[in-house]
Order: C-alpha cells, then sequence, then structure tokens
C-alpha cells in the first residue's frame, strides 16, 4: 500500500521548491477566479474573459520582450483592453459584444508581432508555449509577493462592491431603481476580472486562463443555491483541480522513459475542470431522464 | 379629473405637467396626477403609451419637464419611499440565488460590501417571505420560480425596504388568469395593511377593477386620472385618444373600442364604410 502511495507521491513531490511554489500560485489564481468567475458566468460575460485572457498574449509577450515579469504585462495589457472595451462599446450589449471582438483582433495582431520579436531577438523557442499554454513549474518563488497583490486587490474589490453587484448582476432594472450605479459598478467589475485574468494567464497561459475563471464558476453553479456558497465551492473547486494538476503532472516526469519533462500542468487543469464540469450537470440529466423515462412505454 | 384630489391628506406621489421627450418624440405630454398613501391607483395604457417612461420619471431615471414630489419632496435616485417591481425580470434557473436571498437583498442592495448575517435580519426576511406566501420555495432559486410565485418575490423584494409607494410595471403581463389575480388579491392586502400607495400598470385594467380606488389612464402620452367611473367613459377617453372611442359594459367587464366610422364616413370609398372595431383595452 505504501509503495503504491509512493508511486503516486513521489518522496520529492511535498519538498519539491517547484511544486511548493506552483501549488502557492495556483492557489491564489483559484480564489480569485472563484470569486470573481461566480459573477462572470451570472453576468454572461466569459466572453469577455475570453477576450481579455488573449489579449493579455499581447502584454505578456511584450514584458517578455523588454524582460518585465510576465505577470506585470498580463496585468497590463488585459486591464487596458477592459478599459477600452468599456470606452467604445458602451450603450447596449450588442454593442459591448462587438467591441470586445474588435479590441479582441487588434489586439491579437500586436501579439503576433511580440511574439515573432521574441523569437527573433532571443534564442529560446519557449517563451510563445510558456505565454499561450502557461508553465507552472518555471515560476519562481519572487513572483509570489506580486500574485499575493494582485489577488488581493481583485477578491478586495469584488468584496467591497458586493451587495450592489449582486443586485446589478441579476436585474440592472431593480438595482438602477435602487439608485446604484450600475455602470461605476460595471466598470469596477471589469477590472477585478481584468486582474483575475492575469493571475490566471500567469499559472495556466493566456488562452486557457478563462478555462480557470469560469469553470470552477461554472461547476459551483450547479451544485450550489447561494452566492457565499458558489464562490466558496468555485475556490474550492479550483484549489482541488490544479493541485491534482500538479501532482498529476509531477508524476508524469516518468511516464516518457526519464524524458526529464513533465506534461504541462494547464493541460491536466483544463481537463479535470472540464469532466468535473460533465460529472456536476449529470445528477440533474439523470433525474430528467427517471421523469421523462415512464412516460415513453405508452407510445 | 382634477389635478390634486387626494382626500384632504398631503399626497404621497405628486406628478405635475410632466413632459418627457425621447428621441424627438414625445412620449408624455403635461401629465398629472396625484396619489394619496394607502391609495391603490391602476396605471392603464397600451403598449408604448409611456407607462414604463413614467415609472422612470418618478423614479429619478429620466429628465423630464414638471415636477414630480415624492412624500412632498422633489424626486431623487434612490428615494426609500419607493418600492418598484420592474416588468423585465428573467433569471436562468441556474443563477445560485434563493429566493430568501433575493429579499434580503431588498433591505440594503444600495450599501457597498457584504451583508452581515444576523438573526433580526433573517427573522425580517422570513416574515416577508411569510406575508407573500414565499415560504414553500424561499431555498429555491429564483430562476426556478413560476412567473406568479417570482412576482411575489420581487414584490417582497420591493416591500421589505417599508416603502410608502410602490410601483409595479405590469405586473399581470406574463401571467396566466389565476395567478394574477391571486398577485392582485395579495397585493390589496398587503399594501392595505401596511397603508402603502400602489401604483400598478397594465394594459388590461379588468383584474385591477375589484381593488383599484383610483385610475391614472395613459393614451398618446397624455393622461387622465379620477375614479375609474370618472375616467373610463366615452367622452372622456375619447377626449384622451384624440378620436371616438366606445366604452361598453360587457357582463361586468369594461371594453374600450375604437371605432373608426366616424373618420371614413368622409371618403367616398364605399369599400371602407364598414366599421372597423379595435378593442383598446
Amino acid at each position: 500500500m505504501s509503495a503504491q502511495l509512493a508511486a503516486i507521491f513521489d518522496p520529492g513531490f511535498f519538498t519539491s521548491q517547484i511544486v511548493q511554489v506552483a501549488a502557492t500560485v495556483s492557489a491564489f489564481a483559484a480564489i480569485v477566479c472563484g470569486t470573481v468567475g461566480v459573477f462572470t458566468v451570472i453576468r454572461g460575460q466569459s466572453f469577455a474573459g475570453e477576450a481579455l485572457g488573449d489579449i493579455s498574449t499581447t502584454g505578456g509577450s511584450g514584458a517578455f520582450l523588454v524582460a518585465v515579469g510576465p505577470l506585470w504585462g498580463f496585468g497590463v495589457a488585459a486591464v487596458a483592453a477592459a478599459a477600452v472595451m468599456e470606452l467604445i462599446g458602451i450603450q447596449r450589449p450588442r454593442g459591448r459584444d462587438l467591441a470586445t471582438g474588435i479590441v479582441l483582433g487588434a489586439g491579437l495582431g500586436l501579439a503576433a508581432l511580440f511574439l515573432y520579436l521574441d523569437s527573433v531577438n532571443h534564442s529560446t523557442t519557449g517563451a510563445t508555449v510558456s505565454i499561450v499554454f502557461g508553465s507552472m513549474f518555471t515560476i519562481t518563488s519572487s513572483a509570489i509577493p506580486a500574485v499575493i497583490a494582485f489577488s488581493a486587490l481583485a477578491v478586495c474589490l469584488v468584496t467591497a462592491l458586493g451587495r450592489p453587484l449582486l443586485l446589478s448582476s441579476i436585474s440592472p432594472e431593480l438595482a438602477a431603481a435602487r439608485g446604484i450605479p450600475v455602470r461605476f459598478v460595471g466598470v469596477a467589475y471589469l477590472l477585478a476580472l481584468a486582474i483575475a485574468i492575469a493571475i490566471a494567464a500567469f499559472t495556466i497561459g493566456t488562452i486557457l486562463s478563462t478555462a480557470l475563471l469560469v469553470g470552477p464558476a461554472a461547476i459551483a453553479l450547479r451544485l450550489t443555491r447561494s452566492p457565499a456558497r458558489a464562490i466558496a465551492a468555485a475556490a474550492a473547486i479550483g484549489i482541488a483541480a490544479t493541485w491534482l494538476s500538479i501532482l498529476l503532472a509531477y508524476d508524469s516526469y516518468d511516464w516518457y522513459h526519464q524524458s526529464g519533462k513533465s506534461w504541462p500542468v494547464s493541460f491536466f487543469v483544463v481537463t479535470l475542470i472540464f469532466l468535473g464540469y460533465l460529472l456536476a450537470g449529470l445528477p440533474r440529466r439523470l433525474r430528467r431522464q427517471r421523469e421523462i423515462a415512464p412516460e415513453l412505454p405508452r407510445g | 379629473m382634477s389635478d390634486v384630489a387626494t382626500n384632504g391628506s398631503a399626497p404621497i406621489l405628486a406628478v405635475d405637467h410632466v413632459s418627457v421627450s425621447l428621441a424627438g418624440r414625445e412620449v408624455l405630454r403635461d401629465v398629472s396626477f396625484a396619489i394619496a398613501p394607502g391609495e391603490f391607483t391602476g396605471l392603464i395604457g397600451s403598449n408604448g403609451a409611456g407607462k414604463t417612461t413614467l415609472f422612470r420619471v418618478i423614479l429619478g431615471l429620466q429628465a423630464a419637464d414638471g415636477s414630480v414630489r415624492v412624500g412632498g419632496a422633489p424626486r431623487s435616485r434612490r428615494n426609500p419611499l419607493i418600492g418598484y417591481v420592474p416588468q423585465k425580470f428573467q433569471l436562468d434557473p441556474d443563477v445560485p440565488l434563493r429566493t430568501r436571498d433575493l429579499v434580503a437583498l431588498g433591505l440594503d442592495a444600495h450599501r457597498y460590501g457584504v451583508a452581515t448575517p444576523s438573526r433580526a435580519r433573517r427573522a425580517r426576511v422570513d416574515e416577508m417571505l411569510e406575508a407573500v406566501d414565499a415560504r414553500d420555495f424561499a431555498d429555491a432559486r429564483v430562476g426556478t420560480l413560476s412567473g406568479g410565485e417570482q412576482q411575489r418575490v420581487l414584490i417582497a423584494h420591493a416591500l421589505i425596504a417599508a416603502p410608502k409607494l410602490l410601483l409595479l410595471d405590469e405586473p399581470l403581463a406574463n401571467l396566466d388568469l389565476r395567478s394574477g389575480h391571486e398577485v392582485v388579491a395579495l397585493l390589496a392586502r398587503i399594501t392595505s395593511e401596511q397603508r402603502i400607495a400602489v401604483l400598478i400598470s397594465a394594459h388590461e385594467m379588468n383584474p385591477l377593477l375589484p381593488v383599484i380606488d383610483r385610475i391614472v389612464y395613459l393614451a398618446a402620452g397624455r393622461a387622465a386620472s379620477g375614479t375609474t367611473e370618472e375616467v373610463v367613459r366615452t367622452s372622456v377617453l375619447s377626449a384622451l385618444y384624440g378620436h371616438h372611442v366606445d366604452v361598453l359594459q360587457v357582463h361586468g367587464r369594461v371594453l374600450v373600442v375604437a371605432g373608426e366610422a366616424g373618420e371614413l364616413a368622409d371618403t367616398s370609398d364605399h369599400s371602407h364604410t364598414q366599421t372597423q372595431v379595435e378593442i383598446i383595452s
């Protein structure tokens, strides 16, 4: 039994500094994404989240060019993109959708240029893959303070917005009638969303970042009934998914005959979240089938 | 028909010569009426008559000429005297918001930060849930409720902050007759118990006739107000619509019928002399 356990939890796993840093960063990312993501799903802003994640590729590749930490690049790009979206697509939901799409295209064009320059100026070929798909095991402990600061900012922002954010997410009409500045709350929330995306991009890569933002929140919505519980559940699901992924990736070092390389952690995160989402929908599906089934033989 | 006829007491709502233009179109034209404390008033008009705009004016969300006073003071945003039930309310069934969460938001949704749970808060929410017969689905998600149940929850959300004036925008629009009747009966009971004035909009006045004290009839942006007998008459409504309408009583129900024969009689085209009847309300 202990031999089997040792095969799963490699003796070096818990003492590895790489694992410890990855686990710390991903826990903060999961908490931020759980808090912000529940509102993203309620507000139907998953596409905006996806766009901010994609655009943070531009920031990440730009940061690599000027040798600044990628987290700062992701953050600046996501916040700037959020601001531009807000400025040009304010009036109607459709206008917002269009604005998101246009800003996304422009941002990704820049990313193409920056990634090209990265590959020309640096001999490393890993930058693109690391920015786009993440590489949790290359994060150093020096990044942790910034991750904590960003996380605290986003969580505090959502907590401070609190009830007005919840009511304006559910019904802008009700919120406006109560004198809540719906537009201001929306902009402040978009800022929190941009920060969450930056941390998620830092953890599992820019184009996978929405999976961590929206996935655990979507699972939590299937399992809980109140906003506070949904947020707690989303954070817990995010932590479980990332930590299990770190373990699996760590074990995968051995899967290819001592190739010395692990499978990407991000692959496991996204896959586990996807499976979790399917599993969480199963009880409802089965229940519905049980309700329909007795009707069938009569036909 | 008078502008301010409020049985002596100071009106909770006084709308005075209010006009609103949206994108160059005059939506409300010189609308005046008043509501006394505890009075149940129906705001009747067809779709596009300006009912929602009038609500937005009263809530301080829409610029307007003229004056609106709520409880004696000029209108303002976030007026604690007003409770509001919007026409448009739709939640997906998977939104994690229980009936009791939505009702609790009615207490203090305008305050930033997170609510601190307390026994008093919970008791107040339970009391409100009881008042609208929502105890059975207190812990169900709002998105899974029927239309009638949702209306009751929204009424609880609006009433928990103890307003003096409740505005309801077409609460019966998407309800079957029976749920509509239940909602109206519930409203009449609670608001008379707590002496809350009600302004309820509808395009169909008949479900409201048993409970309303007064009526404000909106047509073509203009309003006529008074008791039902004063307002729902051929002469008054014809003047309001700007063309002849007939008010008919059929088995206790009121029908407002637009007959355009008078206008068409002038034309020589006899194929059109047949009376065109449109039931307006």
